[in-house]
């Protein structure tokens, strides 16, 4: 993104809006100083950030850190106890109807009627954000086909598998062409296949629709895929940045690499001006720029080196810095690289 | 929690928002109707209940009342018996909307660019329809049980079934509305409905009763809603003065016979009253 590199690295949350208000015009979601209470308990405690057109923004943070809470109070269903927000242009406590006929919304759990067909869901649906009669129908067939579901268009949704049911939801979210869309764990419950699956519909529909994507999740991967991250935890934003820079608050990527013979190796890296270490195994060199590096330390080994493994620092790491903790994992939910995987292709 | 009213529930800023919320409201209603008709085991069970009164509590309760002049229990219990189906079915497809807060689907309603006196109303008249149609087919019954049917009878019946239908959808939704799970309908529906319906004088002549119950028959609402049903079906049959004194299709307040305009105007108000309660009840922002 443009006017990234000038920005600061925006760990302290109450400068960033007003830093980012002059840089960029017009954000998608503006948020200051956002704070719900529940009685004694405060859910959200004094968030402001903004999130410009055409961005993909990730709200990563534990069970109960406040994501939920956060996106109800920009989608209009629950008033903030302080602060204002605003949503493509409008408040959301003043203007809730405007706000409401701009967003697309995908809630944490199931909103469907599996009694319903797909296509009835997603014309109930057009009906009640007021698509014009005579693009309704060439409407809904396109976001089924973005989401592929083309096919199962006329199925009962108590048919469906949760991925599909998932993905539907997408799909209406995305039937009127909102400005915003906001997804609340999208993924969750869902196999790693399915994921990457539904991943690969949003960044569709963003490249093709470019909808300001407003995403929540538990898991490191996923908020990979977005272009800045806020780390959310007890209610505060604890960082916000690009993915890229959050991790290299962490430091260095490691590059393992085998040889034929690890102590010359070992040697002629470390003369180079490298930070190296020599495990049992392997030669492990400590850089800013693993990827980048390879190429000179393969040169610098000469043909004997056998692998080059590169680790780059995940975000596991960055919200155990930042926090303290590690990220808790449901349990019984495997997750994968897939996200990263899927960064990898489409950044 | 503090609960605020959404003061702004204003047009949608399209222009063309009178249409949309009609479409809406159509678009409502046309689900309650697509889910009614899915739903076999729904229709059936809704069905089985009031036949199960007529015809056991109808011809158990002759042999011991016996009939005045040819003019038996059944007959008196049949207007009261359509009734309490109406009413019954009313409520229930009201309770869906505690399903929909359960299953998430009234989160996709009320994040909807829409009134959400829009959303009740069609939710109102899909639940009418539904409970009017259901009290409509109890009608194909009345030849069994020597109840003459003529096609203002008819008509005025399937009237009185829909204005009774839209009070106790309202109310319904209203109680809906103010509820977070499904046991908590429930325990309201054994608390409220029931005895409702059982002190309503759809079973039973409301003359001649113990005060207490005389009482407890005059405030409750659906007494007014069930009267009139019976007096249009009596008034299309020849009752004998010595049975229409016997059972008595008339509600009296301190002896004076209520005009049944007077019971259909209380509905009317009943309806109202949950009506906008219901609205302020689904506005609430957490
Ligand atoms: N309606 C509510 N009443 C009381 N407490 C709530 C309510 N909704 C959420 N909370 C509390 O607010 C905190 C944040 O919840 P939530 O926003 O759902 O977290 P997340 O989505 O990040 O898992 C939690 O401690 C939760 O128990
Ligand atoms: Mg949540």
């Amino acid at each position: 993104m443009e006017g990234e590199a000038e920005r600061p690295l925006a760990t302290d949350t109450s400068v960033a809006p007003e830093t980012q208000r002059r840089v960029m015009a017009a954000p998608a979601i503006e948020v200051i100083d956002v704070e719900k209470r529940f009685g004694d308990l405060v859910a959200v405690g004094g968030v402001s950030f903004s999130v410009q057109p055409g961005e993909v923004f990730a709200f990563l943070g534990p069970n109960g850190a406040g994501k939920s809470t956060t996106i109800n109070i920009l989608c209009t269903l629950a008033l903030p106890t302080g602060g204002s927000a605003r949503v493509a242009g409008f408040d959301v406590v003043k203007n809730p109807n405007e706000v409401r006929q701009k967003i697309g919304l995908v809630f944490q759990e199931q909103t469907l009627d599996d009694q319903l067909t797909a296509e009835e869901n997603l014309r109930f649906h057009a009906v009640l954000y007021g698509v014009p009669k005579k693009y309704r129908k060439e409407r809904i067939e396109r976001v089924l086909e973005l989401v592929k579901l083309a096919d199962r268009g006329s199925d009962l949704v108590s048919t469906f598998s949760g991925g599909m049911a998932r993905r539907l939801e997408i799909a209406r979210g995305m039937l009127h062409t909102p400005a915003v869309l906001f997804l609340d764990e999208p993924t969750i419950g869902l196999d790693p296949q399915t994921r990457s699956l539904m991943w690969d519909d949003v960044m569709t529909l963003r490249r093709e629709e470019g909808v300001t994507i407003f995403l929540t999740t538990h898991y490191m991967d996923e908020a990979e895929v977005a272009d800045r991250i806020a780390i959310i935890d007890h209610g505060q934003i604890v960082a916000l940045d690009t993915p890229e820079r959050l991790k290299a608050i962490i430091g260095a990527d490691t590059v393992d690499l085998e040889t034929g013979n690890d102590a010359a190796a070992f040697e002629v890296i470390k003369a180079a001006g490298f930070q190296v270490e020599r495990g049992a195994e392997r030669v492990t060199v400590f850089t800013e720029n693993g990827e980048g590096e390879v190429a000179r330390l393969v040169e610098l080994v000469g043909g004997g080196v056998r692998s080059v493994h590169v680790h780059r620092p995940t975000l596991d790491d960055v919200f155990l810095h930042f926090t303290g903790r590690e990220i808790r994992e449901q349990p019984g939910e495997s997750h994968t690289g897939m996200g990263r995987a899927w960064g990898a292709r489409h950044r | 929690m503090t609960d605020v009213i959404n003061t702004n529930d204003n047009a949608n800023p399209n222009g063309s928002n009178f249409s949309t919320e009609l479409r809406t409201i159509l678009m409502v209603w046309q689900r309650e109707l697509i889910r009614f008709g899915r739903n076999r085991t729904r229709i059936i069970t809704s069905l089985s209940q009031p036949l199960l009164f007529l015809f056991v509590l109808g011809y158990g309760m002759s042999t011991l009342v016996g009939s005045t002049e040819g003019f038996d229990f059944k007959k008196f219990l049949f207007p009261g018996i359509v009734a309490m189906s109406v009413v019954s079915t009313a409520i229930f497809s009201a309770i869906s909307i505690v399903w929909d807060r359960e299953f998430g689907f009234l989160r996709e309603m009320l994040v909807a660019p829409v009134r959400r006196s829009s959303l009740v109303i069609g939710k109102t008249l899909g639940g009418a329809s539904v409970a009017a149609l259901q009290g409509t087919i109890m009608l194909v019954l009345a030849p069994l049980i020597g109840v003459r049917l003529t096609v203002l009878l008819v008509i005025e019946v399937i009237g009185l079934e829909l204005l009774m239908a839209i009070a106790l959808t309202a109310f319904g939704v209203f109680v809906a509305s103010r509820i977070e799970r499904i046991e908590g309908f429930q325990v309201v529906m054994q608390l409220v409905l029931f005895p409702m319906l059982f002190l309503s004088g759809a079973l039973f002549p409301l003359s001649g009763l113990p005060v207490w119950l005389s009482v407890l028959t005059r405030v409750n609402p659906l007494t007014y809603a069930v009267a009139p049903l019976r007096q249009v079906v009596f008034a299309a049959q020849n009752v004998p003065p010595a049975a229409a004194a016997r059972f008595s299709a008339q509600v009296t307040i301190f002896g004076h016979v209520l005009p049944i305009w007077s019971e259909v105007s209380l509905v009317g108000i009943f309806f109202v009253v949950f009506f906008l309660l219901a609205v302020q009840g689904l506005s609430r922002r957490q």
